[in-house]
């Protein structure tokens, strides 16, 4: 497994595929063909492109090599946006697509390069491969002209995004930082505690965890409907669904955390003199804390689930469920996606501060050591 | 499970039943207190109780009153029917598992390139994870509706949607169970000068069996429910999903109780069905990864 000396292999000769790119067209403009040399900025930065492949040999760490060749996948990705610009329908512009996808498996090539170099520019990686998938996502859909009905380029959701935002506000509000905040500390610190007054009566835990395991398999999002019709329309419904959806979960990590610390650390605690409390709290708490975290990431996911889903059976005429309900009986899927978009990000917001909580109260554990 | 958690497990069981019927009393209590007083004063405890626990659509259905409506709509029309449940659970169950087939081999297809490929581990394993992040089931029902809109009906939307969620544990279940190969026999494979195919075959698949069928168990929970939400939205055609939808449209809180039950009920065999598949093909029975 040692990195060195295999820092900089050799590069695939895929991207030559764009050589190819010239010979078809680039743009069809009402019936006749455009080919490269006819487009001065698409010549220009094809160019480029060829040039920095042809460059990359050059002495350098391969961290410069990895930049030296960004330059070229950026030029090609900015190709068909800026002939989009001009006006020029791309859907049969075979050359184009062909120096885009050579361009793409340049982008390969940078991404191997960066999975070598050490440091947080490692971080660089999937960065840059989200940012392709997005690019691609908008030359795409504009190039080939995809109804916006089934998928909006992203521009357009951003778009979306700043003229709705006051909405989005709102919904984020009413969705995440009322119904879903206020479940799932009540559905997490119910498990909780059913775990440890589980775990001091073994009589209530053994009857609890094939409950709880039954629980797992069974489709809990299925009870919204019957929360809405108990607790009505507002926050309340949803926070139910939440704490039904989060409770088990949260109780069987619990559980198998408190039983994680071994024999031989209970037989010292015991053999000072512990009691029961002093060693869960001294012990026992600290070693289910991976436990914990594992338990409280998996619902952070459920919660935000549990809120929308909960949201299709009947609401107040805001929040995420609403929207999305409604904007795609309006078709307008720009605001559905920017919601969609929204909903991601609070939920990789959230699961990535719990990684990071977890990663400064768990530093002692296994998993974190460097392999 | 062991008989040494049979009592336990029973006395749980039989404590959650009696939860059950208390809350039916005390939820349809103020209801059946209007129709007692509407019939005349007069009444007594023990009307009021029986009164709240034999409502034609109460707040909270008696066990005994799921298990008739389960029973009626089990034996009471051919299976065919659009009236029976089983033929809605055929449906779902359907979608389920084609949707399962399709993230097994996602899931795996996408585990191996991991496992190779030191690229697609560093650039695209965090998106596999922040994949998650994205409430697929809370936009099914849109997903349903555009794919409605292009063509796509029936099976393959409630399909994909029951994929994208059983994808993920798969794929995390067999990156770690394709890495839980033992360095020693690794070099022993080296030794042998195995290529990566044969090392993949040989050594490596059998190692993640373990892991895969663990998260398989875990997957095929998930696909039930991905199915069952993307039927939402179809309305008052078939599936569980539908079923509840519409019971819960036209307050029939039995129908919806009797659906869930069933949903419940098929994920159990699935999720039995895929432990059974462990027993028989993974040597040694349930491994070692649980």
């Amino acid at each position: 497994m040692s990195r060195s000396n295999m820092a900089r292999p050799n590069m695939a000769p895929w991207p030559l595929v764009m050589l190819a790119a010239p010979l078809l067209p680039f743009a069809t403009p009402d019936g006749t063909a455009l080919y490269l040399p006819q487009l001065p900025v698409a010549l220009a930065l094809y160019a480029l492109t060829v040039a920095t492949i042809l460059a990359h040999r050059l002495p350098g760490s391969a961290l410069g090599e990895a930049l030296l060749l960004l330059a070229g996948v950026a030029a090609a990705y900015a190709a068909p946006l800026v002939l989009l610009n001009q006006g020029h329908p791309l859907a049969q512009a075979g050359g184009l697509w062909l120096y885009v996808a050579g361009a793409t498996l340049l982008l390969w090539r940078v991404l191997a390069l960066l999975a070598g170099v050490s440091g947080p520019v490692r971080l660089a990686g999937p960065a840059l491969f989200g940012l392709a998938l997005v690019l691609l996502w908008e030359v795409l859909t504009r190039g080939f002209q995809v109804p916006t009905i089934l998928l909006p380029p992203p521009s357009l959701v951003l778009t979306a995004f700043a003229a709705n935002a006051a909405d989005l506000w709102d919904d984020f509000r009413q969705t995440v930082l009322i119904s879903v905040l206020r479940g799932y500390l009540i559905g997490c610190g119910a498990g909780f505690l059913v775990a440890i007054l589980a775990d001091r009566v073994p009589f209530l835990a053994r009857g609890l965890l094939p409950l709880g395991n039954l629980a797992s398999a069974v489709p809990v999002v299925g009870i919204a409907p019957i929360m809405v019709m108990w607790f009505g329309f507002d926050w309340q419904s949803k926070a139910a669904v939440i704490v039904v959806m989060t409770f088990f979960p949260m109780l069987i990590n619990t559980l198998a955390g408190l039983q994680s610390a071994e024999r031989i650390q209970l037989d010292l605690m015991r053999s000072y003199g512990a009691g029961y409390w002093r060693t869960l709290a001294m012990l026992r708490l600290p070693c289910a804390l991976p436990f914990l975290f594992n338990g409280l990431k998996i619902n952070s996911t459920l919660a935000l689930i549990g809120a929308i889903v909960a949201e299709f059976f009947g609401t107040p005429v805001v929040g995420m469920g609403f929207r999305i309900s409604t904007q795609v009986a309006r078709m307008n899927l720009d605001v559905v996606w920017a919601t969609i978009a929204v909903a991601a990000l609070t939920g990789s917001l959230l699961y990535g501060a719990l990684a990071l909580a977890e990663r400064h109260v768990t530093a002692w554990h296994p998993s974190f050591r460097k392999r | 499970m062991t008989t040494r958690n049979t009592l336990p497990v029973a006395v749980m069981a039989l404590a959650v039943l009696v939860l059950w019927y208390l809350g039916a009393v005390w939820l349809n209590a103020p209801t059946a207190t209007d129709a007692l007083n509407r019939a005349g004063p007069g009444w007594t405890t023990a009307d009021l109780i029986r009164a709240t626990l034999a409502m034609k659509r109460p707040i909270l259905p008696t066990p005994d009153q799921v298990a008739l409506d389960l029973y009626t709509s089990l034996t009471g029309y051919p299976v065919t029917s659009i009236r029976n449940l089983l033929y809605h659970t055929g449906v779902t169950a359907g979608a389920a598992l084609a949707g399962f087939g399709m993230g097994v081999v996602l899931g795996v297809a996408l585990a191996a390139g991991i496992v190779q490929a030191r690229t697609l581990e560093s650039s695209l394993l965090p998106w596999v994870i922040a994949s998650q992040t994205v409430p697929i089931l809370a936009i099914a029902p849109m997903i349903v509706v555009i794919l409605g809109n292009i063509g796509f009906t029936g099976l393959l939307p409630k399909a994909i949607i029951a994929m994208y969620l059983c994808f993920f544990p798969i794929t995390i279940g067999m990156v770690k169970g394709l890495r839980s190969a033992d360095p020693l026999t690794l070099d022993l494979m080296r030794t042998y000068s195995a290529g990566t195919a044969q090392t993949f075959r040989l050594l490596r698949l059998p190692a993640s069996l373990p892991y895969l069928f663990t998260s398989l168990k875990i997957a095929v929970a998930a696909s039930v429910v991905g199915a069952i939400v993307a039927e939402l939205p179809t309305g008052g055609q078939a599936g569980l999903g539908a079923r509840l939808l519409s019971g819960s449209y036209y307050g029939q809180t039995v129908q919806i109780w009797s659906a869930l039950v069933m949903a419940a009920l098929l994920s159990v065999t699935l999720v039995a069905a895929v432990g059974l598949a462990e027993r028989a093909l993974v040597p040694g029975g349930r491994g070692g990864a649980r």
